[in-house]
């Protein structure tokens, strides 16, 4: 009379799988995902009416991307040294990221600027405004980024305790990377799509 | 009533250590009144904030509707009291206009989001997942209790804004373009509008960490034996209303975020060819498209309604198969349709926008994709009658208002069959044929799940009992008032009377229905005075209730009640119970209910 129900799968061997703080980091991403996906889609569908006004992409971009990627590269150094417990190098490496980070955000601020010259402010409804909300939007999830990565900093130098638990780190990286790739895919989308 | 012995007699499962009051968990560790009571990461402590937070504004947001009812029942009547509470806003006891349009804003935006989102996700979702799925906790404590706070701040800016010397915002709670875009066109553009944005900004904050934590503990921390498939309804459906308030939040923010650029930065992503009569000045603004902001609007909005609807729809499964002592009928359909509601509920959003001016054909896809929602809907309401019949029902008032909840369901549920249908729209969107609808679907149905809700797990929450002789009178008022207020608003809006007007005295169509109108304000009025009842027996009964005497009151099969009477910090005294059968055996080899932990018999009949 009722729908008989399959219980025969063995649920404690699925269980605890993945951290649960990581499983939230994935989850967290999808979701900033849908923001920028619901950003961009309004830049395409905004993008049919008149009056669309594009930009040149400065050349600044091109170097703030290969800080990003440099960034990735870094995080990605420091959790391997993290879990080799090789903790100096981990400490410069999660510095050397930081900077990076804020390298970053200096060099888009500076592209910012290079179109702002061109006579393309605020004022208007074209490719240039789009940028500034969308990747200006962008430069704050790195920011997040950023500030993360000096409380990491700070917590290895504490010389009274410390901690072999590797999750925060992890954790840490899967947004980096994810701001990286973000940021790649919104470089590419500006140069493809204007 | 005499089944109170019935109700509460379930004394065969209370095991010896297990009936002490005030139980402190194994995770038991020193607590002040601060960590307690105020930034406590328990999440039963957090689930009350955000229930009592709820209820604070949902107090706040009925009494608004009290006043604009008095507005449109008596529009030649002068209230001097008015007058005395709101001064210029109510000059010689009579509402002004901006005054009407600040109050149906803030009654719109206070339900839609403070109660029957952050009210009720952050309250059930607190509460029941980790309980019904075997946790100590939520996978995030410290997360989750950044919620509570993010959903305070943006209560605090929001009641905030009502203060303001130009008024709250007031173009709607919908705060289309280009109105909420222009402080110099209405006093409700102005700095009430930024207090609005800001305060949905913490808000989406509140409700994105809230919904990381649910769907991350619901499916890596359930307890040894709970798969899947053995999941109460309740979680499956917060499970799904995290996913969908997951996935559309953030759009609502972008939407925002381009609307904080054009009303600060000059930008024009909604504003183009706009002429201000106020300041007889043309804007410059340009290229931009209002539209644009319908689109992300409601591509949140939409799966909104189904975030407002799908966790009572969880709640009433549960308390309906509790009280029916019947395993809920078709679990596996239930489950099914409310994953079909979920996709479906992000493919519809157009259908809000049927009129302006978009492609015939386009709406024609949103018109069937709207209409497909009957069906898992219809799914819905057939599986919980069949629950219903023949069952051994007690009719707690929890399981009234789970009835309750589904009479209103199909009620409201059928006129959006009308109004999902773009030619029927053109008629009938903007009338109060719509107000009815969404009213009867996802208001007060909402709301009847929630009041299951509570009334069903206020023993757990606080180890007393609500006042039953309360609980009868308030549903009954407020479900026959329900229909009091919104069924003739069907007949007021097929006249094609339209919504968001304060006066209707000036037009021969919507005369006729000036006696209608004072009638439902009437009505409207004394179930506001039932709902503060309501609100007094709460208080009163966490003091002064009859207290709980056994583990599990209403011999439900789920883990919540295998917790001590007053649970701590972590739940189970001892080992967390491992789960061996579905959430639903009642009726099972002769005995009246069989719970998760206890372990299949050897002769058991096959089943769950």
């Amino acid at each position: 009379m009722l729908p008989s129900i399959e219980v025969k799968e063995n649920v404690s061997e699925q269980r605890q799988k993945i951290h649960p703080h990581k499983f939230t980091m994935w989850i967290a991403i999808g979701s900033i995902t849908m923001m920028f996906a619901g950003l961009t889609s309004a830049y395409i569908v905004k993008r049919q009416q008149p009056g669309w006004i594009s930009f040149e992409i400065p050349r600044m971009f091109w170097l703030s991307t290969t800080a990003m990627l440099a960034s990735s590269l870094a995080v990605q150094m420091a959790l391997k040294a993290f879990k080799d417990r090789h903790i100096k190098s981990y400490k410069n490496l999660i510095l050397l990221t930081a900077v990076l980070g804020m390298v970053f955000i200096i060099l888009q601020i500076l592209g910012f600027q290079q179109i702002w010259k061109t006579g393309l402010t605020f004022s208007g409804a074209g490719a240039a405004q789009f940028l500034y909300a969308i990747a200006g939007l962008h430069v704050l999830h790195v920011f997040g980024g950023v500030i993360t990565m000096l409380v990491m900093f700070l917590k290895s130098l504490r010389k009274t305790s410390r901690s072999y638990n590797s999750v925060p780190i992890e954790v840490a990286s899967t947004y980096w990377h994810f701001v990286d790739a973000l940021w790649v895919y919104l470089f590419i989308f500006f140069l493809v799509i204007h | 009533m005499s089944s109170d012995t019935i109700l509460h007699g379930h004394s065969d499962v209370v095991t010896s250590h297990d009936v002490h009051l005030d139980e402190h968990g194994a995770h038991h560790h020193k607590e002040t009144f601060i960590t307690k009571y105020i930034f406590s990461q328990d999440h039963k402590m957090i689930s009350k904030q955000f229930l009592i937070t709820g209820m604070i504004w949902a107090i706040i947001g009925g009494l608004m509707s009290v006043i604009f009812r008095l507005q449109l029942g008596y529009p030649d009547t002068t209230f001097p009291i008015l007058e005395d509470i709101f001064g210029k806003w109510a000059p010689g006891g009579k509402i002004s206009p901006d005054f009407y349009y600040a109050l149906v804003t803030m009654h719109g935006t206070i339900m839609v989001f403070f109660v029957l989102t952050g009210g009720l996700s952050g309250t059930f979702a607190n509460f029941l997942v980790p309980l019904q799925i075997g946790a100590r906790d939520m996978a995030a404590p410290f997360l989750n209790m950044l919620s509570y706070w993010a959903f305070f701040t943006a209560s605090i800016i929001m009641i905030s804004s009502l203060f303001l010397t130009a008024g709250p915002a007031s173009g709607g709670w919908t705060v289309y373009p280009p109105l909420s875009a222009l402080g110099d066109a209405t006093d409700g553009s102005k700095a009430g509008m930024d207090f609005w944005i800001v305060a949905m900004v913490f808000f989406v904050v509140s409700s994105l960490l809230g919904g990381l934590n649910y769907i991350t503990t619901i499916l890596n921390m359930r307890t040894k034996g709970m798969s899947m498939v053995r999941m109460p309804l309740t979680i499956w459906a917060l499970l799904f209303t995290a996913i969908l308030g997951v996935l559309s939040f953030p759009v609502l923010l972008s939407g925002l975020i381009l609307l904080l650029f054009d009303r600060h930065a000059g930008t024009s992503f909604y504003l183009s060819d706009i002429f201000i009569a106020s300041t007889q000045k043309a804007l410059p603004n340009e290229g931009g498209s209002a539209i644009l902001f319908q689109h992300l609007f409601w591509f949140l909005g939409h799966p909104e309604v189904y975030i407002i609807i799908l966790p009572t729809m969880g709640l009433v499964s549960e308390v309906m198969a509790v009280n029916s002592r019947k395993p809920i009928f078709g679990y596996r359909a239930m489950v099914g349709s409310l994953f079909a509601i979920c996709i479906l509920s992000l493919l519809v959003w157009a259908h809000h926008m049927f009129v302006t001016g978009m492609n015939p054909f386009l709406g024609s896809v949103f018109t069937l994709l709207t209409l497909l929602i009957a069906v898992p809907s219809a799914i819905k309401v057939f599986n919980w009658l069949t629950t219903l019949w023949k069952g051994n029902l007690r009719f707690t008032p929890g399981m009234l208002f789970s009835i309750g909840f589904v009479s209103m369901f199909i009620s409201g549920g059928l006129t959006g069959i009308f109004l999902g249908n773009s030619t029927l729209d053109i008629h009938l969107h903007d009338t109060y044929f719509n107000i009815a609808h969404f009213h009867l679907v996802m208001g007060v149905a909402a709301f009847f799940g929630m009041f299951a809700g509570v009334y069903h797990w206020f023993p757990k929450m606080y180890g007393r009992y609500m006042n039953n002789t309360m609980g009868y009178i308030h549903f009954w008022v407020t479900m026959i008032g329900a229909y009091l207020i919104f069924w003739p608003m069907h007949y007021e809006g097929l006249a094609g009377m339209p919504r968001r007007y304060m006066d209707y005295s000036n037009w021969v169509s919507f005369r006729q229905f000036e006696d209608l109108n004072r009638f439902i304000s009437t009505v409207a009025i004394v179930v506001f005075a039932v709902q503060l009842m309501f609100v007094f027996n709460f208080f009163y009964s966490i003091f002064k209730g009859r207290r709980v005497t056994t583990q599990n009151p209403w011999g439900a099969t789920t883990l919540e009640w295998t917790t001590p009477i007053r649970p701590g910090h972590g739940n189970w005294v001892s080992e967390i119970p491992e789960v061996h059968r579905w959430a639903y055996d009642y009726g099972k080899d002769g005995r009246e209910f069989i719970s998760q932990a206890e372990p299949v018999g050897s002769n058991e009949s096959s089943g769950h």
